[in-house]
């Protein structure tokens, strides 16, 4: 029979495993006397809360920031743009674990998305996942994840490299992403998207 | 005809210069001229369609703005997360200035004074192509205080979101933007009398916005006589899945489907067939192969049972075991719903469980039954329709292949060696066991 899958303590259901402590007083605004944040993240937050009508609309982009200079969400980063923003950490990170790209686990700074939904698994997107996992091996600076539909199916099967499109991609690829990756180099420049004529332009080409 | 593909290609149309010097901004100073009833007028009798996946009338829409002074708000929603959508992040990318003018259209039409892009945050390299096109575009005194000397005003800021599929439903990007989790709010309210910040609202898609300067530019009669009745204009088609050369191609609505994935897209690779595409995104109920001949726009799709949706195709060949499809789209709806509606958070959850068990041979047909019904569920009792986007495909994949389904089941149960399918029909094999063979009483 299909097995269970169980989480902590023998629940079906994830998500629960961090207790919470009822004898802690929830966490309030951080002080700011008390809460060092760097400055250039002080300035950058700031700058985001006074582009919008309200600023809680910038917990997002706050949240990336944190991120790009912490490596990932962690109590401290939430902590930092808690005191920056005035927000209660809990708002943030009910925020931050709502949405796929706001790691609230730790994790590499080097994000390698690979798409495996339809589009891409038509044309072989798993494998590309699996030989990236094989590639990457257990670097713990990269992050190699399966991404839903990222948008560029005319690529298929792709991935996005610390932002950047590349596709279609031979299982082979994934070894020349790594090192391209650790060297510093730009990722795939002859398979990145933004290079790419769109497929209405090649078609008028050649009729 | 193309429109919005024209030059789409050329070097640094990404630049205002280059793009002035196609004739851009000239349809703005055209529109700011115009009175707001009359550019609204316009737009309507254009009948343009919303191109995000619903099809609302995009001038209708405008006009259920309240007139009054205050804060408005318009909000072009590039969350493209559609599975098989890229047109959105072509147009932005590579015409950035078509959009911001067709936003400021849009904006003088709506009378809104504060404008938002939100790309999902997987675009960043095409968020920061928009966020230099803005500030070209403010530089150049088309946005800001008193556009062109008018008394338009407009602010704009790309919002960068941060990878959740939900977000594209307007109510839960109005609420994503407010910086909250992205859940979709219970409509009425319309964000048009309540959206964001509890102001009044205008939320368009970027291919939407992007056609507005070239409606005002040939003028809304010459525009909607491109297309078919209820279709007009053009469409940008993204095309892909097992297709020869996949990409987007921009069409006038109504040409047959079939000269769309075999003439443009090349069809399937040598020696396969279609076997089903779905014709609006993965959230379309599919079509088969004797769909082929349909012209592509939004009645005939509607009357074929499905939808235009975001004109996004995906061509499946026959190489692909439907149960394959089923199960990943299955498990990509699980993965995205936000969880606040009962039926689509559970039904989504079941459905990928059954198809699990399909999968792996446990099942009987009377799952497929079981697994139809549990769509039924879940279609129109949930704030948005995310849980409608899994239903309707799925049903219409247990419509189409159910024969596939079953035998799939069978051959699943042989390769894993699970013995006897369990009875279909358990009440009769016992009543039977018990009392001889069962006779209907007529």
């Amino acid at each position: 029979m299909t097995e269970v899958r169980r989480f902590t303590h023998g629940s079906r259901i994830p998500g629960w495993d961090d207790a919470v402590d009822f004898s802690k007083d929830p966490a309030v605004v951080p002080d700011a006397a008390t809460t060092p944040v760097p400055e250039h993240l002080r300035a950058e937050i700031e700058e985001y809360m006074a582009r919008y009508p309200d600023f809680r609309s910038a917990s997002i982009p706050a949240l990336r920031a944190a991120q790009r200079e912490h490596g990932w969400c962690s109590p401290l980063a939430i902590e930092q743009t808690a005191c920056v923003m005035g927000l209660t950490p809990g708002y943030l990170t009910a925020v931050g674990t709502f949405y796929d790209m706001i790691e609230t686990q730790p994790t590499g700074r080097q994000a390698i998305y690979v798409c495996t939904n339809i589009s891409c698994s038509l044309r072989g997107g798993d494998a590309i996942y699996s030989a990236m996992l094989e590639a990457a091996a257990d670097d713990s600076d990269l992050n190699v994840r399966h991404f839903e539909c990222l948008g560029a199916c005319d690529i298929a099967p792709m991935a996005s490299v610390n932002g950047e499109y590349v596709g279609p991609l031979e299982p082979s690829d994934c070894a020349t992403i790594i090192a391209d990756i650790k060297a510093g180099r730009e990722v795939l420049p002859d398979k990145q998207l933004r290079r790419r004529p769109s497929a209405h332009t090649i078609a008028k080409q050649e009729s | 005809m193309e429109l919005l593909y024209k030059n789409i290609d050329e070097p640094g149309l990404n630049t205002i210069a280059v793009y002035e010097s196609h004739g851009g901004y000239q349809s703005l100073r055209k529109a700011l001229a115009m009175d707001r009833a009359d550019l609204i007028q316009e737009l309507e009798s254009s009948e343009l369609r919303g191109r995000g996946g619903a099809g609302f009338s995009m001038g209708k829409k405008a006009s259920f703005l309240p007139k009054d002074k205050m804060d408005k708000y318009l909000v072009c929603n590039a969350d493209e997360s559609e599975p098989g959508t890229f047109k959105d992040r072509e147009l932005m990318q590579k015409n950035p200035h078509q959009l911001i003018e067709g936003l400021i259209i849009g904006a003088h039409a709506a009378s809104a004074n504060c404008a938002f892009i939100y790309i999902r945050g997987e675009y960043d390299y095409v968020a920061d192509i928009l966020d230099a096109a803005v500030a070209e575009a403010r530089a150049a005194g088309y946005l800001g205080d008193n556009i062109l000397g008018t008394d338009q005003s407009l602010s704009l800021v790309v919002h960068r979101g941060a990878g959740a599929y939900i977000c594209g439903e307007e109510t839960a990007l109005l609420d994503s933007l407010e910086g909250k989790r992205g859940n979709p709010r219970l409509k009425p309210p319309f964000p048009a009398n309540q959206g964001l910040y509890q102001g009044p609202t205008l939320i368009n898609n970027v291919e939407t916005l992007s056609n507005l300067s070239h409606i005002v530019r040939m003028g809304a009669k010459a525009w909607s006589e491109l297309g078919v009745k209820n279709s007009s204009g053009t469409k940008v088609v993204s095309i892909s899945g097992n297709v020869q050369r996949p990409g987007n191609y921009e069409i006038e609505l109504g040409i047959k489907s079939r000269d769309l994935i075999y003439g443009l897209a090349g069809g399937p690779p040598d020696g396969r067939e279609v076997k089903f595409w779905f014709p609006g995104g993965s959230s379309a109920p599919i079509l088969t192969a004797e769909h082929l001949d349909l012209p592509y726009d939004f009645d005939s799709m509607a009357g074929a049972g499905s939808m235009l949706g975001s004109g996004a195709i995906i061509v499946i060949d026959d190489s692909v075991p439907v149960v394959d499809v089923a199960l990943k789209l299955a498990t990509f709806y699980r993965n995205e719903s936000c969880g606040k509606c009962t039926p689509c958070r559970e039904g989504t959850n079941w459905t990928v469980h059954m198809l699990e068990r399909i999968d792996s041979g446990e099942a009987t047909p009377m799952d497929l039954d079981i697994m139809a019904s549990v769509q039924e569920h879940i279609t129109d009792h949930c704030l948005c329709v995310l849980g409608d986007s899994m239903a309707m495909p799925i049903s219409s994949m247990i419509k189409y292949f159910r024969p596939e389904f079953e035998s799939h089941i069978e051959a699943a149960r042989h390769r894993n060696d699970l013995g006897a399918p369990p009875s279909p029909h358990p009440v009769e094999a016992v009543g039977s066991a018990a009392a001889g063979p069962y006779t209907s009483v007529a």
